[in-house]
């Protein structure tokens, strides 16, 4: 009998939220009313690495600062304010990890090497095969 | 193809083993530290966030005295534990002001009454400006400021009983 009642208990079982109770800022899922700002507000969120879901992006996070952060990136783009310039400020409170598009920092070097690198490997496989067939 | 050659993919395989059980005994560090230690705070004024104590402004953390700044929430678990560390701290002298992330005036008051109120200010951070201009990325966190105004340290998660000769120290040390 007691474990039937504890077992009932689980029906009324709440989740435990690790969030505030204020409702999400006016701009985190609303779109900006000029299209033209949305379009590029949304192509700066899809850049910003969410600090809470590490992984995401601000744009897909649910979490509440990534809901903060894209209130502050639509209210600075409706300012008029550029994209490169909020990333920039950003950049300047997280370090690059806070971006997603890679700059010109020695880590990121491998990075924008690998296609040349690889173009250079193909074009020597490619000799040698027809430098292959031709002797043959 | 040869014998050695065979072995490459056998290599690769006990590579990529290695390296997931690796991660899995050490995961990585996932805390993202603020930059803009070692730099002046950045500017933001932040209006009360209960009744009776004033709010937080960039000036009030440049008085000639090194300060804790807490940035926290009445809906933050970790906080609490931290509580009785703040109120350790205060005990001993250090001057302690808070940023409440996305609290209410009610909520907060509620938190205060119950786990104790070490704070000299506190700003209501309604939309996590003041957080994120301060290059926080989460609750608990405690920024060490020095008289002049400069943040010192960034001290990320809770602060617990083993932080506190250290905290006193820098606090020592940047005044």
């Amino acid at each position: 009998m007691k474990r039937l009642i504890i077992l009932a208990a689980l029906v009324a079982a709440q989740p435990t939220l690790a969030d505030s109770n204020l409702p999400p800022a006016y701009w985190a899922n609303r779109q900006l009313p000029d299209a033209k700002a949305e379009a590029k507000a949304q192509a700066l969120m899809e850049e910003l690495r969410c600090l809470v879901c590490q992984g995401q992006s601000i744009a897909d996070s649910d979490a509440e600062l990534a809901g903060d952060m894209r209130d502050l990136v639509r209210r600075r783009i409706a300012a008029g304010e550029k994209p490169s310039a909020i990333r920039a400020w950003l950049i300047e409170r997280y370090g690059t990890w806070i971006s997603y598009k890679p700059g010109d920092e020695p880590a990121a070097w491998p990075l924008w090497l690998a296609p040349l690198a690889l173009l250079l490997a193909g074009a020597w496989l490619i000799r040698k095969r027809i430098g292959l067939r031709l002797k043959r | 193809m040869s014998r050695k050659l065979r072995l490459i993919p056998i290599v690769l395989l006990l590579w990529l083993v290695a390296g997931l059980a690796w991660r899995l005994v050490k995961p990585a560090d996932t805390a993202v530290p603020s930059q803009m230690v070692a730099r002046p705070v950045p500017a933001f004024a932040l209006a009360p966030a209960i009744r009776g104590k004033p709010g937080l402004a960039a000036a009030d953390l440049a008085t000639g005295q090194p300060r804790l700044l807490n940035v926290f929430g009445s809906w933050c678990v970790p906080c609490i534990g931290e509580a009785p560390v703040l109120a350790e701290l205060k005990r001993r002298g250090a001057k302690i002001d808070g940023i409440a992330v996305r609290d209410t005036p009610d909520a907060l008051a509620a938190f205060l009454a119950r786990n104790g109120d070490p704070y000299e200010r506190i700003g209501a951070d309604r939309q996590s400006e003041a957080q994120i201009a301060f290059g926080s990325s989460g609750v608990p966190e405690t920024f060490l400021i020095d008289g002049k105004g400069v943040i010192r340290r960034q001290y990320i998660g809770a602060l617990t009983a083993s932080n506190i000769p250290g905290v006193l120290h820098e606090l020592e040390k940047a005044r």
